[in-house]
């Protein structure tokens, strides 16, 4: 269970990017995040394992208080929670090997790691999750070799590298072409259905919400603006999220 | 569109004008420009000698025959007159007109039977045979030529003579001593220059990561911590030294013979491997005991001392071998030195590196109770904790400033250079404990950045050719020198192109492994290092290409190289000589550049 409470971020130069946010993900819940570009869907997802600093409130996990973690247990924390990121995130000029085992460096001795040895369950392990996303044979290829949807895949074997209990997925698709975005969704359902991991996504396109979506929650301008099914989501709660002038398509 | 121009425009351009001609003609009167003297006679000539001379690099030499021809000539007049034999005409010889001559007047010199178009140098020899030159000939195609000459005023009753000295060139051209001089120093010029590159470079590298404000600019700390991790600095470096001290003192007494030594190294690596193995295993998914966790770092310390010992004794029995092997090696003799050179090196810096090690470890040990304090004390004690823990870290840093400058000063008086640093230490670091809020963390990392930064900045300044005068004070006049001078511009040079290139990396990488739950380090070698290694490349070629360069002429200041000669010849006017070696410079500056741009292209 994923507690957000009254999260708010302000940025230096005072951009209210989070203004009070409060809303819980049970264990195991497909979450969609939607809005705006610029309406704090990134910044929402940071905040959650702290890569961005909250300004106030808290955020409880399985009555952990991650906001107020040691630096040394917020890295405990972290290596339960997967990131998949817009643009993928890879290390160009490393193997697509090294990329999926950087997934394990939270957990591996620092002292080993630092010479490039990673114990062999692991190189196993990554090998697995390669094949499970369908690229085991670019293993030992850069990764600035592959294709943007081959990249995002990699990024999610690098995720799942760190047995996740949750994945935050910041727009995972809006880089991709929509056969891909679909490919690329499918694995993350298949993830949160099969380890009953927990994802929390952002996503542009309400098609994609529909169709993978558990439940949605939507920020306007930092302050969270809907909370609920996606079928909940009429023209007028569009009307809401997106702003008076927005149209739907597709 | 076209619009009037205003008078006021004008004389605005016209003033600009006027004012650009006085700053030009200011340069010229003060960096004295003067076409008068280019265009003088003298200038011309002394211009023409030396362009000659650079024509002809002194590369090859032939063997000479030297051919001494004499002719007696009485200066001034005797009162009987010149009685002089004749001269045999089957040899080459001489005929003078008059053969008695007052000083100052001119003779006729001429000369017969000379090696067809040979040339020679005439000199006029009194009885102190001091030559005293006439000027030169060059034989006509029949061995024959005529000069005229003013007698010197060397007026003396006995016969003096006029020698016709020729030179002849023997056998085939042989090469110079300057040209194997000019190789030598080439050779050692190329080197010199490798070896400030490599040397520049194995310290920039990790300078740079201090000089990089994305890497630095996390770095906070709370101030319990900080000022314990200060204080555990010299704490920690004192107990390195002393422990360096022990094992080299233990070292002495294992170290027998040398297969002994050997077979000890191998057994102790074996030993430290495997506590290592056992102490850091790769990779846990829960946190162990605190009992399992102290004995671990009770094994890591002691194959820590272990793996200390073992580099002692290698370099031990690298100095003792490498001396052995210096003269079975015959011309590879400089491996067996430089074996021995290196075990020495390792034998110097090791205490140093042992000290700062441990002065690391502790400081890192202390900064960990300090975080503690942060986390575990009530706000009120935490702040009492930070006021002490800060004036003793003020203290601490204040005793050792006072301790540089009296080095510096030979000041000697404990209330200066102990009491008084120590009180003003304290009172600094009590402010800043009170002036910081309790709950703040000081931007440790921002702190190191500038001041790495203004190091390197005022380093650079200084250019390498001055650097060298220092390192010649201390080291000596030679190669050197000039390796230590060109390093460490090397440093601060490369340290800042290095640190703008991690500056300007793409964070997303970063950012993905930091959200893995990594560590700093390992998002630096994850993360970074990837990133960073072509542009290194680049930048470590580039520099390689300006030492070079740099080290043809370190040696002006004494650092070694061909720059040593180049001056020397330069001073002593030997430009034949000089442009021998202009020319190996031309030469090797030129191949550098074009293997560097070669090798840069094939490797990144």
């Amino acid at each position: 269970m994923l507690k957000v409470q009254n999260l708010t971020k302000i940025y230096e130069g005072g951009v209210l990017a989070l203004d009070n946010a409060s809303f819980e993900v049970p264990k195991g819940q497909f979450l969609a995040v939607i809005g705006l570009s610029g309406s704090g869907k990134s910044t929402l997802l940071r905040c959650i394992n702290r890569l961005i600093e909250p300004t106030s409130g808290k955020v409880l996990w399985n009555d952990l208080d991650i906001t107020a973690a040691t630096e040394e247990d917020l890295r405990q924390i972290r290596r339960k929670i997967g990131m998949v990121f817009q643009h993928f995130n890879l290390v160009h000029r490393s193997s697509v090997l090294t990329n999926v085992l950087a997934g394990r460096l939270g957990y591996v001795n620092p002292a080993w790691s630092i010479m490039n040895r990673f114990p062999k369950e692991d190189i196993e392990k990554a090998m697995k999750q390669l094949n499970r996303v369908g690229i085991a044979e670019k293993a030992h290829q850069r990764a600035d070799e592959l294709s943007g949807g081959q990249q995002q895949r990699v990024g999610i074997a690098r995720a799942l590298m760190q047995d996740p209990a949750m994945i935050l997925a910041d727009e995972p698709v809006a880089s991709l072409d929509p056969v891909l975005a679909h490919s690329i969704m499918q694995y993350l359902e298949l993830i949160n259905k099969e380890d009953g991991v927990t994802v929390l996504c952002s996503l542009h396109f309400l098609d994609l919400v529909h169709r993978y979506a558990h439940r949605v929650v939507a920020l306007n301008e930092g302050k969270l603006v809907f909370d609920g099914l996606p079928q909940e989501i009429d023209d007028h709660r569009f009307k809401e999220i997106y702003g008076k002038d927005a149209e739907r398509v597709g | 569109m076209d619009k009037k121009p205003s008078i006021g425009k004008s004389i605005r351009v016209g003033l600009i004008v006027v004012l650009c001609l006085i700053v030009y003609a200011y340069g010229f009167q003060v960096t004295q420009v003067s076409f008068k003297e280019i265009s003088s006679e003298r200038r011309q000539e002394s211009l023409t000698r030396v362009l000659r001379a650079l024509a002809k690099p002194n590369l090859v030499e032939y063997e000479q025959k030297e051919t001494v021809i004499k002719a007696p000539i009485y200066v001034p007049c005797t009162e009987e007159g010149a009685v002089l034999p004749e001269p045999d005409k089957s040899q080459p010889y001489l005929v003078l007109a008059p053969a008695c001559a007052d000083p100052r007047t001119e003779i006729q010199i001429e000369g017969y039977n000379f090696t067809p178009n040979s040339e020679g140098s005439l000199y006029f020899v009194p009885p102190s045979e001091v030559n005293l030159n006439l000027g030169s000939f060059k034989a006509d195609d029949k061995g024959a030529f005529s000069v005229t000459a003013k007698v010197p005023p060397r007026p003396e009753t006995v016969v003096q003579y006029v020698h016709a000295v020729s030179l002849q060139r023997v056998g085939s051209p042989t090469i110079t001593q300057t040209a194997i001089d000019t190789w030598d120093k080439i050779v050692e010029t190329i080197f010199l220059a490798l070896l400030a590159t490599t040397l520049g470079v194995i310290f920039s590298i990790p300078v740079s990561f201090l000089a990089a404000r994305n890497i630095m600019k996390e770095i906070t700390s709370p101030i319990s911590s900080l000022s314990l991790s200060i204080i555990g600095w010299p704490v920690g470096i004192g107990l390195g030294v002393v422990l360096a001290r022990w094992l080299s003192q233990q070292s002495q007494s294992i170290y027998a013979n040398i297969w002994l030594t050997l077979l000890a190294i191998i057994i102790l690596c074996v030993i430290a491997w495997y506590l290592i193995r056992w102490a850091m295993p790769q990779e846990e998914t829960r946190k162990p005991k605190l009992s399992i966790r102290i004995t671990r770092i009770f094994a890591l310390g002691i194959s820590g001392i272990i793996m200390i010992l073992v580099v002692m004794l290698v370099a031990k029995s690298t100095m003792t071998a490498g001396t052995n092997i210096v003269s079975p090696l015959g011309a590879f003799g400089f491996l067996g030195s430089f074996l021995s050179n290196m075990g020495e090196i390792i034998n110097l810096i090791i205490p140093i590196i042992v000290g700062l090690g441990v002065g690391a470890l502790v400081s890192n040990f202390f900064s960990k109770i300090g975080k503690w304090i942060y986390l575990r004390f009530n706000p009120s004690l935490r702040l009492i904790a930070n006021i002490v823990l800060s004036g003793l870290a003020g203290a601490t840093i204040f005793i050792i400033l006072g301790n540089i400058i009296n080095w510096f000063y030979q000041i000697n008086d404990p209330i200066k250079i102990f009491y008084v640093p120590a009180v003003v230490g304290a009172l600094c670091g009590i402010a800043l404990a009170i002036w910081a809020r309790k709950e703040d963390a000081i931007p440790v990392g921002m702190a190191i950045y500038y001041i790495t930064r203004t190091l390197l900045n005022a380093t650079r300044a200084i250019e390498a050719l001055i650097w060298v005068i220092v390192f010649v004070v201390w080291v000596g006049i030679g190669p050197f020198a000039g390796v230590l001078a060109l390093s460490l511009h090397t440093v601060a040079a490369l340290a800042k192109l290095y640190s703008e290139q991690v500056e300007s990396i793409s964070p997303g990488p970063l950012e993905a492994v930091r959200a893995t739950g990594a560590t700093r380090l390992q998002m630096i070698i994850y993360a970074v290092i990837p990133q960073i290694i072509p542009p290194y490349i680049s930048f470590t070629m580039y520099r390689w290409d300006i030492n070079v360069r740099m080290s043809t002429i370190i040696g002006f200041g004494g650092g070694g190289g061909i720059g040593f000669l180049l001056i020397q010849n330069i001073n002593t006017m030997q430009y034949r000589a000089a442009s021998a070696q202009m020319l190996a410079i031309a030469i090797v500056v030129a191949l550098m550049d074009y293997l560097s741009s070669y090798m840069r292209e094939k490797v990144v």
